[in-house]
């Protein structure tokens, strides 16, 4: 896809995030919003996937360790055709596929449950692992928030994958700098994220603009070409990007937007939407 | 008579994950730096590349025998108990239990007879932990024989499995050419008709001496041995129940949780019936011989008789 193309897909998968987010009264619009454009590349450009084939043993797999942020996931699957797009109304409903947190065994194509923070990484690491045992081509890519990686066994895995040189792993850190309790750095400051990944290992690669495809397009090209190593790439992102009142906001992290809000998050985005299409 | 034979379980579990991976080329086998004492060291010296030290990271190592489990191999994560069940509680539920991963937890070291270590690493808290898993199968085997059955049937079935495994050489009971395994099938060792024994892992063997004590006092003991706890083999527990009026639980495990309570959930429901759970009474271990431990604690042959004679 051109960067054009992916930029408006981003943007249909960022209405899907508040769409559903609103329907479901519930659930992390923030850092839903700030991956989006993440979400959009790995599904849209990056990752060899198969919406018709999603248990293939050779495809790439991705692991959301940021379970939370369910929605922005759903919202690029259903946009890439795993399920479908009216369905995202449905997040966080009884007797809905979209789980709150995903869930493999309601969705194929999710190739791991996640939800509970840290935990993620470690599937990802063994998945990474087989596919070097088994002398496979796949590589596997999870997302992390920066708040996440407070948690202690996102270390103990990101020690394995340096260890094992698992150059098929690739680590993306969301750094969008707010976690529930407010800025990353008053709460307990991961920083600096790339010394601490560097340490473990890892080719790290900073991505300034997380938000900004062509920067994504040049880090997941270099991370592609590491040998002998796992990349991170850190990303700066905006948490709530796209939506006005959202963006920068912690207090956006877990929240639904109302009818009112709602209204004006989607004209925000339909804006943003006409603009692109000037292009 | 000759000394009877006696084998520690996680000797046999180790014999055994090197004897299935001579026939299973996707039987991975996982360690957090216990591969000696988990006996993994077995599979790793016939199966190097396929032995996966994670270093002391259990929590971690949980996650990968799941992501590993996602491509179709079979993982055996290994460790003690303590750290299987305890430590890495909520990454086995959630990575493993949740998504119902083909999983083997391989634990050893469980309960008091880890002995000079003490209370930290005496896990009697674990078959309570994992039976609280949906799905989740826990498996305690009793001796060399079942231990080993009980392995390849883990590696057969499809799904989330907690294997149990002791430290301390325990007596080869089950070697006989009629031992079968089924998981969730209880074993009738000896018939009785005035109460029923229903025992566990090491406490099998003591049980059936605590029989034999009742039998020389005109008590009629029927022993059961329950290797799988979850899924409990019901029918078995409430037919012996009904015929005895009385059941005792004997397990290396506290009384809160374990077999006695898996016990009592099914008797309590369906047939009425008095219990004497014997066990860890709700207190940590200490440091000392893993035998002593056992005497001290009331789970050998004379403990166990003790404890029955006094409540009938």
């Amino acid at each position: 896809m051109t960067t054009l193309e992916l930029q408006k897909m981003a943007n249909e998968v960022r209405k899907g995030i508040v769409t559903a987010v609103h329907s479901a009264k519930a659930g992390h619009p923030g850092g839903s919003l700030s991956a989006a454009d993440v979400f959009t590349y790995l599904y849209f450009e990056e990752m060899n996937i198969d919406p018709k084939d999603p248990k293939n043993p050779d495809r790439d797999r991705f692991v959301l360790s940021k379970g939370h942020t369910a929605p922005g996931y759903y919202s690029a699957m259903a946009h890439r055709g795993f399920f479908p797009v009216e369905d995202l109304t449905t997040l966080r409903k009884l007797g809905s596929h979209l789980q709150g947190h995903p869930c493999m065994q309601h969705i194929a194509g999710i190739d791991m449950s996640s939800g509970s923070l840290g935990q993620g990484i470690s599937a990802a690491v063994g998945m990474a692992l087989a596919g070097k045992m088994d002398k496979k081509d796949y590589r596997v890519y999870t997302l992390l928030g920066d708040g996440e990686i407070q948690e202690g066994q996102v270390w103990e895995a990101s020690m394995f994958a340096g260890h094992r040189k698992l150059d098929n792993l690739v680590v993306i850190v969301d750094n969008n700098g707010l976690q529930i309790d407010g800025k990353i750095d008053d709460v307990c400051s991961p920083y600096p994220i790339d010394k601490k990944f560097e340490a473990f290992n890892f080719h790290v690669i900073n991505v300034a603009d997380g938000n900004d495809m062509d920067q994504l397009r040049a880090a997941f090209a270099e991370a592609r070409a590491t040998k002998g190593m796992p990349s991170a790439i850190i990303m700066k992102t905006v948490k709530g990007k796209g939506v006005s009142f959202m963006e920068n906001q912690a207090s956006w992290h877990g929240v639904a937007p109302n009818d009112e809000q709602y209204a004006v998050a989607m004209a925000d985005l339909e804006k943003v939407g006409e603009a692109l299409c000037q292009k | 008579m000759s000394e009877v034979k006696k084998i520690a379980t996680r000797e046999s579990y180790g014999n055994a994950l090197a004897e299935l991976g001579k026939k299973h080329e996707n039987l991975v086998v996982l360690d957090a730096d216990l591969a000696g004492a988990t006996k993994t060291g077995v599979f790793k010296k016939a199966f190097p590349e396929r032995h996966i030290d994670c270093g002391i990271a259990e929590c971690n190592m949980m996650g990968i025998a799941a992501g590993l489990s996602t491509t179709g191999k079979v993982p055996f994560a290994s460790t003690f108990a303590m750290f299987a069940a305890g430590r890495a509680f909520e990454q086995v539920r959630n990575s493993i239990g949740y998504p119902h991963m083909n999983v083997k937890i391989g634990a050893t070291h469980a309960g008091i007879s880890v002995g000079e270590d003490g209370a930290s690493h005496q896990c009697n808290e674990d078959i309570a932990l994992m039976r609280t898993i949906p799905g989740m199968v826990v498996i305690n085997p009793s001796d060399d024989v079942e231990a080993r059955a009980a392995v390849e049937a883990a590696y057969e079935y499809e799904g989330p499995v907690y294997l149990r495994f002791g430290r301390l050489a325990v007596p080869v009971i089950n070697d006989n050419p009629d031992y079968k395994f089924e998981i969730g099938k209880g074993v009738v060792l000896r018939e009785g008709t005035d109460v029923t024994i229903i025992a566990t892992g090491l406490c099998v063997s003591g049980a059936l001496e605590a029989a034999e004590k009742l039998a020389a006092d005109g008590v009629s003991a029927k022993v059961i041995n329950i290797h799988t706890i979850k899924p409990l083999d019901e029918e078995l527990v409430l037919e012996a129940a009904k015929a005895t009026g009385k059941v005792v639980t004997v397990e290396e495990h506290s009384v809160i949780g374990g077999l006695g309570s898996a016990v009592c959930d099914v008797l309590s429901a369906k047939a009425p019936t008095p219990v004497l759970k014997i066990g860890i009474q709700d207190v940590f271990g200490e440091s000392g011989a893993a035998a002593a431990l056992i005497k001290k604690y009331k789970l050998d042959g004379d403990g166990i008789y003790e404890q029955v004679k006094a409540w009938l």
